[in-house]
Formats: structure tokens, sequence, C-alpha cells
């Protein structure tokens, strides 16, 4: 797609243009290195030590295993439905989402896991967990830092990541990833305050109604592309102003109604009442 | 007040059905007129006036204010491309304007209503009907043009009058012919032909049916569209959403027409032509956000619930030798929404 | 003689001279307005209008009408290098590049919003207090008229951006339009210039926005203005206000400064909003293309009712016949029920003529609660409409408050039949209990708050007396019965079916009713309140046992 390298000339120059040409570069470098290099589908057993994996599938067995087997094999059939899904290759990156984000262990069932903001295991703890399942079958690893970082997006990258995103995710997480509502109570969540771990792991492992977004489907720069649109959207002021939920013309309908007719009739009222 | 006494008389006559009258009282209450006037503090207190009167020249004096505030807003705040400043320039300018106009106005009203006379004032109304005398004299007119102009003594011309008057405006309906083409079969046919293959909107780039994971989704559209003079044209019939699943899901046609549980529909409504993009993997239902319309993937795409009622048609799909996806034939139906020929 | 004098005195003389100044002033100076807050409403909707004007202009010095392809090269770094068109890539420019380009655009928008809900605020204040009566009839229509020209010029300004929500709203415009039996593809064929999108649609919108819609929009509110002119405004009931005055203020000065003033102040609020708010950040939902769509895809608030109604139709209204479609799904909830409330809004007046037989000029207006039927079908209609509004934004409802958006629209699918039904009874209820409390508050008085003991041990509380002009608001409506109780002489003939739907009607709306006071029931109380006084009997008037009170089944079986 020559689209987004058009107009890189045509921009008006930041001082700075050099230096992201430059990062751009070394980024396309690695791009098609990532790109050529023979590589099966973001398959990672990691590099974890023996005891994290230990310690890992004692928390497994001890928080996890009532629901997903004792092995991760899945859980046995309660009520026509399986008690939780087999962990058996959605690696490292699903046990760090699920675990992480506080939607596992369920503490209740409902439509959807939600996610809960009162984490019960630590960092540590999590990463151990994640290397136990790791190690049963290859699976998505936790993102790398040079993954998450987005200093080095270009422009135009930034651009193909927005494009990106309102293809691939905003009919679910709405324009501004605000979310939105999916079938029987299930929804896409907010993703105002998922860190950019989150959000890539979430991509890379299909979280609950999520579909999976594979290096194939989507690459990890053009992933990181998206997470820069989205970190810098929400931290981009809204020049227009207030944007009540960025959820589009039903909140400005209200506030038409409620501040636009609201304040005028109460001028009405004003203009209509006789001066004391 | 004698039009007090008027309206009373309008008020017993025929058209209501009043209580009867008992006991030598009137059937109706009376209008009592107008109240006697209140005073304001301002109409008897001159300090009151005064003082109503510098509230007035506040406001208009913070008019001013608010108006400059505008200019200097303008003129200030240079653009220089940032959000900031766009955003600072549009706060900046909104309140002078609402100090501006808010001021001057709620000043104007505030002068009308505390110094200019209050003591209602009273305007008679007529009739919009008028007397008998005025209406003979319209209708003794109008007959003796209509006898001048004698249509009711020369048919022909009156016939063909209201013939020539009804024809004249129809040739304006066949002015807007070449406003469009005719539909012919374009609601019925999309870009997608056999061989044609699948590649990733928007980025690009064919797809290699072993890299599409189970639970996954990939939105497609032909490869070569994006060449196409009328590309916004195409993609609104030919977008695709490819979706992998266990193969034992499937229906055995959708199966058929997939290749390993990997399989291609329509992504354009078939209720009003949203983008039906929203795929729950774990209950392979597909959402459209427009009017909700659920489909089932796992039962060939048929409606599940919203007001959608035909199924998204299926891309029947297969792998060229190189393993990459391609449109075994086009669709087999006409995508999006209904249309009155589509039968 | 001052200069200002001089000065004026010599634009007066020249102005009379050319235009015969000193008989408009003379005719027109001192034309009274009555004071009330609900007459303010309809000045909203001029005002916003005249906004809607004054800003559109400015926008079309910078907006290009088309849909050439081209590269974005602005500012906005998350769409550099994206294929957007003309009409996206100006629609940034002016928002970005134009200094108070922004503001204006969100004025513009702001305003539109606006303009539309006041229009409705004003419809409903004339609907209640029955302004659409003769002689208003013909204003009333073309008020109708007006308001759903607005809808229609705000859904094309919507779509002149071109940015993903707007292309998406067009998308379903389009649907709508396919959905016309027989003639639907071709209509859309020749509106958008071939297949959806294509390239047409943008400068042709803009027309159609800018100039048709706008002139002949223009023209129906000056025949409209003009029309109050000629009729005079309305008033409410009140002592000294009768069918043949207008009680008020003078145009010149009191309402030039407070009607002139109060354009300001809309102005000012519609300026003060957009200033602070955003609204349609096109920037963040990017160009329009087929194949992205956004959750929350929604139009604006006025079109949620279509929307909503779109969404609450399932799916089995689609049938084939004799080798063709009919999308009922799509074309009942859209040009059906578009087509349905225009005609029933506009034949309104007439509808309720037929029931009340009375072809009487009317200018002071009712009290919403002496016209019960009228107000409950008024308030059922509005419930429908909020409730198609609701259903218009189910998604976003479901996802704020974590509920199931099948339970929503199963729920709004009863709902939307039940509620206005309901709304209806209880409304109706509520305005003859009002009736019956002004009834009772002509009779005895008002309630002074304070508790006497009698003699014999009972508490009472002290009524004051009313005066003749505190009494008269209460009393000084006209009360209908049905028709065929005593035929009127304007009543249709009974034979007829004319005659037939008129009784019907007339009993549908007055059956059940509340009578104002009369002198004889007043001073009858009068007596009553003595023996009240004396033999301890406090419901003097009671729904049961006043003739006066109650349905026509208990007077006439």
């Amino acid at each position: 797609m020559t689209r987004t390298l058009t107009a890189l000339s045509a921009r008006r120059r930041h001082p700075l243009a050099v230096v992201v040409l430059i990062a751009l570069a070394l980024l396309l470098v690695g791009g098609l290195y990532a790109a050529v290099a023979p590589r099966d589908a973001q398959a990672s057993t990691s590099a974890a030590s023996a005891d994290d994996i230990e310690a890992g599938k004692k928390l497994f067995l001890a928080n996890c295993a009532t629901c997903h087997g004792l092995n991760a094999q899945g859980g046995n059939v309660v009520e026509g439905k399986v008690a939780g899904p087999s962990l058996i290759g959605v690696g490292a990156a699903s046990v760090d989402f699920q675990v992480g984000t506080g939607r596992m262990p369920l503490a209740q069932s409902a439509a959807q896991a939600p996610e809960v903001s009162k984490i019960r295991f630590s960092q540590e703890q999590i990463d151990q967990m994640g290397a136990y399942i790791a190690s049963l079958a290859p699976g998505p690893a936790v993102p790398t830092d040079e993954e998450l970082d987005v200093s080095g997006v270009s422009d135009e990258q930034l651009a193909r990541g927005a494009s990106i995103f309102r293809t691939n995710c905003a009919m679910c997480h709405n324009f501004a990833g605000k979310g939105g509502a999916l079938t029987a109570g299930k929804y896409a969540p907010d993703l105002t305050d998922t860190s950019a771990k989150h959000i890539y792991e979430a991509m890379v492992t299909g979280p609950q109604s999520m579909p999976v977004f594979n290096n194939n489907t989507i690459s990890p720069e053009d992933k990181t592309a998206i997470i820069a649109w989205l970190t810098q959207q929400e931290k981009r002021p809204d020049p227009g102003g207030l944007t009540v939920g960025s959820i589009g013309p039903v909140s400005e309908g209200i506030v038409a109604w409620i501040a636009g007719i609201g304040i005028l009739i109460g001028c009405s009222v004003w203009l209509g009442m006789k001066s004391s | 007040m004698s039009d007090i006494e008027r309206a009373e008389e309008a008020h017993g006559q025929a058209g209501t059905t009043l209580a009867k009258p008992a006991g030598g009282l009137p059937d109706r209450f009376e209008n009592p007129g107008l109240p006697p006037h209140q005073h304001r503090m301002g109409d008897t207190d001159p300090k009151a006036a005064k003082r109503a009167e510098r509230q007035v020249a506040i406001l208009l004096l913070l008019s001013m204010i608010g108006s400059i505030g505008i200019i200097v807003s303008i003129i200030a705040i240079k653009y220089d491309g940032s959000f900031d400043r766009i955003g600072l320039s549009t706060r900046a300018i909104g309140l002078s304007m609402f100090l501006s106009l808010f001021a001057l106005g709620v000043g104007a009203v505030h002068w009308a209503k505390t110094l200019m006379p209050d003591d209602e004032r009273i305007d008679y109304r007529h009739r919009q009907r008028g007397t008998e005398a005025e209406r003979a004299e319209a209708v003794a007119i109008l007959k003796e043009g209509a006898g001048e102009a004698a249509l009711g003594r020369r048919p022909l011309i009156r016939n063909t009058l209201v013939g020539a008057l009804a024809l004249f405006p129809i040739p304006a309906v066949f002015f807007f012919r070449d406003t469009g083409p005719l539909p012919g079969d374009d609601l019925s046919t999309t870009f997608w032909k056999a061989g044609d293959y699948l590649v990733k909107d928007p980025e690009g780039g064919r797809i290699r049916a072993a890299d599409v994971s189970l639970g996954s989704v990939v939105h497609v559209l032909p490869e070569g569209i994006e060449e196409e003079e009328d590309v916004l044209n195409q993609k609104a019939k030919a977008a695709v959403l490819l979706m992998r699943l266990e193969e034992n899901l499937l229906t055995e046609k959708s199966a058929d027409w997939g290749v390993d549980g990997t399989v291609a529909y329509s992504k354009i409504c078939t209720h009003m032509g949203c983008p039906v993009a929203l795929y729950e993997q774990q209950t392979h239902h597909l959402l459209c956000p427009c009017h909700q319309s659920t489909f089932d993937l796992t039962q060939d795409c048929k409606v599940i619930f919203g007001p959608a009622k035909r199924r998204l048609p299926q891309l029947p799909i297969e792998v060229d030798d190189e393993g990459y996806l391609r449109a075994s034939s086009g669709f087999h139906e006409a995508v999006g929404p209904s249309f009155w020929e589509r039968g | 003689m001052s200069t200002i004098d001089k000065v004026a005195g010599g634009v007066g003389n020249f102005a009379d001279d050319t235009v015969g100044a000193s008989k408009v002033v003379n005719g027109f100076a001192r034309k009274i307005f009555p004071d009330h807050w609900s007459f303010m409403l309809g000045e909203i909707t001029l005002y916003s209008f005249v906004i809607l004007l004054f800003t559109g202009t400015f926008l079309t010095f910078f907006y290009e009408p088309s849909a050439a392809e081209t590269t974005y090269v602005g500012n906005y770094a998350p769409l550099a290098g994206q294929h957007v068109s003309e009409a996206y890539a100006s629609s940034l420019r002016l928002s970005f590049d134009v200094r108070g380009g922004l503001i204006m655009r969100q004025v513009h928008h702001w305003a539109a919003l606006v303009f539309v809900a006041a229009t409705i605020v004003h419809m409903a204040r004339v609907f209640f207090t029955g302004a659409f009566r003769k002689p208003r009839e013909i204003n009333w229509v073309i008020g109708a008229i007006l308001a759903i020209l607005a809808v229609f010029e705000g859904f094309t300004g919507y779509s002149l951006p071109d940015d993903l929500l707007s292309g998406t709203g067009i998308r379903i415009a389009q649907a709508i339009i396919l959905a016309v039996p027989v003639v639907g593809s071709y209509i859309s064929f020749f509106l958008f210039g071939g297949e959806f999108p294509g390239q047409d649609f943008i400068p042709r919108f803009f027309t159609i926005h800018i100039l048709l819609l706008p002139a002949i929009m223009l023209a129906l509110i000056v025949v409209h203005l003009m029309l109050v002119v000629v009729h005079k405004h309305t008033q409410y009931p009140g002592p000294g206000r009768t069918e043949d005055n207008v009680v008020g203020f003078p145009l010149f000065p009191v309402y030039m400064a407070k009607a002139g003033g109060f354009f300001f102040i809309v102005f000012g609020v519609i300026a003060l909003i957009a200033g602070l708010v955003s609204i349609n950040p096109i920037w963040a939902y990017g160009a329009y293309d087929p194949s992205p769509v956004t959750a929350g895809s929604q139009p604006d608030w006025y079109m949620g009712w279509l929307d909503g109604a779109v969404r609450l139709m399932p799916g089995w209204f689609e049938f084939n016949l004799l080798g063709f479609t009919f999308s009922m799904n799509i074309f009942i909830p859209t040009t059906v029920v578009i087509l349905f409330t225009m005609g029933v809004l506009c034949l309104y007046p007439w509808i309720e003529q037929a029931a009340t037989g009375d072809r009487r000029e009317h200018h002071l207006l009712d009290r919403p609660r002496n016209q019960p039927t009228r107000t409950g079908l008024g308030v059922m209609a509005l419930t429908f409409y909020v409730l198609l509004w609701i259903s218009g934004g189910n998604d976003i409802i479901a996802h704020m408050m974590g509920l199931s958006i099948n339970d929503i629209t199963r729920f709004l699918r009863v709902a939307v039949f039940v509620l206005p039904a309901l709304a209806f009874v209880i409304t109706k209820r509520i305005c003859l209990g009002l009736q019956r409390k002004d009834r009772e508050k002509a009779l005895h008085g008002r309630e002074t708050g304070r508790i006497v003991r009698l003699p014999h041990g009972e508490f009472i509380e002290v009524h004051a007396p009313l005066t003749e002009v505190e009494r008269w608001t209460l009393v000084q409506h006209d009360s209908f019965r049905p028709m065929e109780i005593e035929d009127r002489l304007d009543a249709g003939n009974p034979s007829s079916l004319y005659g037939k739907v008129q009784r019907r009607l007339s009993k549908f709306y007055f059956e059940d009713r509340v009578e104002p006071v009369t002198p004889a029931e007043l001073a009858a109380s009068h007596h009553d309140h003595h023996g009240e006084v004396e033999g301890g009997h406090h419901d003097a008037v009671d729904a049961g046992n006043n003739p006066a009170i109650g349905t026509s089944q208990t007077l006439h079986g």
C-alpha cells in the first residue's frame, strides 16, 4: 500500500522529523526482518526457569484448576456448560491478560467476566502462572517492551494504526475506544484505562467474545501503531471541548435538550416574569 | 368594557351546551376585567429606577468587553496545528461570544422589564371572516369576473385549460432522467469473481489459509478493488468478513464453501447495509451495530434477532497451490439491503 | 431640535416619502404582544434558524462540496496520508486551520440540534394550549411542514462532512429509499447518480442543504410570521382577557427590546455550549469508507425516533411476493411512519373540529387540563415518540447500564404500544383531577393553611373565598358535551357516515368531563357551606353526587 507514504514529503516538517524518519527506517528494517524471518505464528515456549513453572503450577492448582481442570485441559461439563475452557496453547499472554486485568479468577457467573480493579495476584505470580501455561503448549507470549514502545511510531504508522483500528476494532469498541454493547448483555469494554500491554495481549489472544488478531492478521508493528493511536487519542485534548463520553450523537442530543433547551426555557421564564 | 360583553355573547352562542340557568343567576360568570395594575419598585422609587439603569449599563459594558474579547481571541491566538491552540481559541472565542451576546440580550430584556412602561395595553381583534356584506360583495365580484371569463359557456376552453395545466408540470420529472443511470444489475452484482484473492482490509496483502487461527476474524476485500475508479461503490458491496471456527460447528453447506472451518461472509447487512462487523468468537454470533440484527454463523448466518430478514450471503472460497485464499466464485445472490427487484 | 432628532426626522421623512413608512409605523409599532414564557419557544426556533443562516454562510466559504478523492495533508497526524474526500478534508481544514472555524462549525451544529428541539417544544405548546384552533389551522399545518423540513435539513447537513458516522447515516438513508416499493431502486440511482455512495450525493445534498430546503423554510417562516400578525397573538385566559382583545405590551419599544434581546440570549447560550462542548468530532471518526463502522452509530437526535422504530421492527415484515421484495421491515417504520405522523399532525385541527363541531374563532388558549382528551392524546404521542427515541439509543443504554440489548429491544417492542396507552389514561385522569381541584377551589376558596377547631370538636381548614379576579381563570372555559346528547346546529347529519364518525369522536373526546362552576353552583355552595359548618358535612362536592361532575353514563345511562 503506497497511500501512507505519498504524503510524507508534503507534510509540514517537525524538528523531530529526522529522528522520526530514522526511527521509521529502523522500524521498517526490523519489521521487514520480523516479516521475513521464519517464525511459527507467535508461538513461544518462554524461557522461564523451571522454578517459575513449578511455582506457577502450584498457583494454578490452588486458584484455577477447579474450573479449568487439574491439567488445564478444561473443566467438566456442568449442566451443559463447560466450567472453564481448556488452557492448552492459550499462552502466557492470555494468562497475563485474564489475571492481570482481574477478569480471572471469575468472581461470579455473568454475561461476561468483567474487568476488576483489585488484582489478587502480584505480577510475579501472574508471570509464574503464565510460565506454567506456556510450558504446556506453545501460545502467544507476553509482548516485549519493544512491541509496546510507541515512541518510535511515525505519523504515517499512526494513521495506518488509526485506519486499522477503524476497520477491525471500532465496530465493537467505538471510534474513540469507549466500548459498546454486544448481544445479550455482553459488551466490548472501554479501552481508556487499559494498559498497552493488556490491549496487545487482548489482540493476540482474543479473550471472551473478542476474536483473535494474530500477527499475520495484524502485524506486530501495526498492533503497536494501534496502541499508539489509542494512547495519543486519550492524551490529546479534544479541541472542541468536553467530549460527553465520546459516544456520538446520543449524548450530544441529551446536551442539546438539557443544556440548550433547558437554559433557554429558563431565560424565557425570566423574560416573561413581571419585574418586582 | 364593551369588548368583554361582546365576548360573553360569543360564549353563549350555539356550538356549546352550557349548564342550565338556575334561580335567575346568569349561565356563566362574567369576566371581571383587568385586575388593578401593580406598580414595580422602579415606578415609584427613583433609587430603584437608577439602580436598574446602572445594571443595564453594566450588562451592556460586559457585552462590549465580550465583543473585544472575540477580536482579541481571533488575532492573538495563532494556530500552529496543535489541538491545544485550536481548543484554546475555540474556548476563548466561544466564551467571549457568550459574554458579548448574552450580556447584550440580558441587558436589553432587563431594560424592557424594569424601566419601560409595564402597564398592560389592549389591542382589539377582528374576526377573520368578513361581514355578510363584505362576503356578498366578494361573491358578486367573483361571479362577475367568472361571467366575463365565461368559462361556463365555453367548456372547450375550460376543459383544455384543465388539461394543459395538469400536463405542464409533468415534464419537470423527466428532466431528472440523467441524474443517474438506471439500476441495471448493479444492485445484484459485486466485484468478486472466481479466482479473486482475498486481501486484508485496510492494509492489503493476501491471506494464507494457515495464518487464520481459530477464533480469529479478518476483514477482507477482493484484490484489485483499490485500483477501481469507483472504489467506494465497490467496497460498499464487496466487503467480506473471514472467520475461522471449528469446522464441525458449521452447517454442511457453510463448511463446503469454506476451507477447514475458515468461511467468508458478506459484511454488508441484509437489512440496511451497515457493516455487520461485530463477531463474537465464542457464541459465533455476528451483530450489526446500526440496528442490532444478529446472525448466527453456525446456522449459515441465519438471522436470530433484530430487524433483518435474510441471512448474510456466503462467499465460496478455496486455497491456491501456495496456500493463499481466493474466491472460488462470486456471490451467488445479491448482497446488502433489500430492494424491490431483488425477488 | 437636537442633531439626533434632526437626523431621525430626515431618515423618517425619506422612509415615508419612498415606502410610506408612516403607515407601517402606525400599523405595527404599537401592536400588542402578550407576555408569557411559553410564547418565547417559537422565538427560540426562529432565532436558532437565523443563527444557522449566519454560521452556515460562513462555513460555505471554506467547505468544498466534492466527493473527489484527495490525500489528507493537514496537521492532524492520525490521518496523515489517508485518502479522503475533498468534503472531508475541507471540513477538517475549516476546523483546524481557519481561526474561529471550529467554533463556527460547533455553533452551527449545536444551533441545529436546538432548532429542531425548540420546534418540537413550540409545537407541543401550540398543541396543548389549543392554539391550532380556528383561525390558525393553516399556520399549524405550515408549522408541521416546517418541522419535518427541519428534520430533513438537519439530516442533509449531518451528511456533508463525509465522515464515517455521516456516511453510515447516508447508507441507511439509501436503504430506506431502496425499500420503497416499485420505484425505490430508481429513486436511489437518480439521487446518488448511480450506486451508493458515488460521487454525486455530496454536491447534491449540499445544494439541497444550503439552497433548496432553507429557501422553502424561509418562505414558510415568513408566511408563518405574517399569519401571526394577521391573527394577532393568542393569549392565556385571565381576567380582562377575552376572545376580542389581546392584552400585553407594545412592539415598540417593549417587545423590540425583549424579543430583540432574546435573540442575543439564544445566540449567547448556543455560543456558550459550542465553546465548551465538542460536537461531532469528525477527525476522530475518520473519513467515510463503507467497510468500517463504529459502535453506537446513531443519527442526530431528531432522526433517532425513526432509527428506533427501525430497530424495533422484527425482520419477518419483509416478504417476497410475485418475484418482488416487500421490505416492510424498513418501509413501515420509516416512510410510512413519517407520512402517517405528518398526516395526523396536519389533519389534527380538523379532527378535533369534527369532535367539537365548533367553528368559532379561538384566541384564548386552553389550559391543558380543561381539554383532558386532547392533552392525553398529546402526551400519548410524545410518549410514543420518546420511546422510539430511546429505542434508537438501545445499544448505548445497554452498554451504559450493563443490560442486555436483546432484553431492552424486546421490552420496548411491547412498551411502545402499552406505555403510550397508559400515558393517555393517566394524563386524562390527572387533567380531570386538576379540574375537580379547580372546581373545589372556585366553590370553596383557596386553602389558607389555618386550622380551626369547631365548637363540637371537629378540625377544619379555613378556606379564604376567592376574589372575582382570582376565580375567573378557573371558571372561564367552555365545556363540551358529547353530541349524542344534544345535537348542535353545526353537527353533521347523524345518519351520514361523517355524522356517525363525528358522534363517535365527540363521545371519545367529551364523555369524561368536569364542567366549570356556574354562578348558580357557587351560590348553592355558599348555602351548603353554612350547612357544612353547622352539620359537619365536608364533602359537599363529590364526583359521585354532583350532577355537573362525572360521565355521561351517570347522566344518561
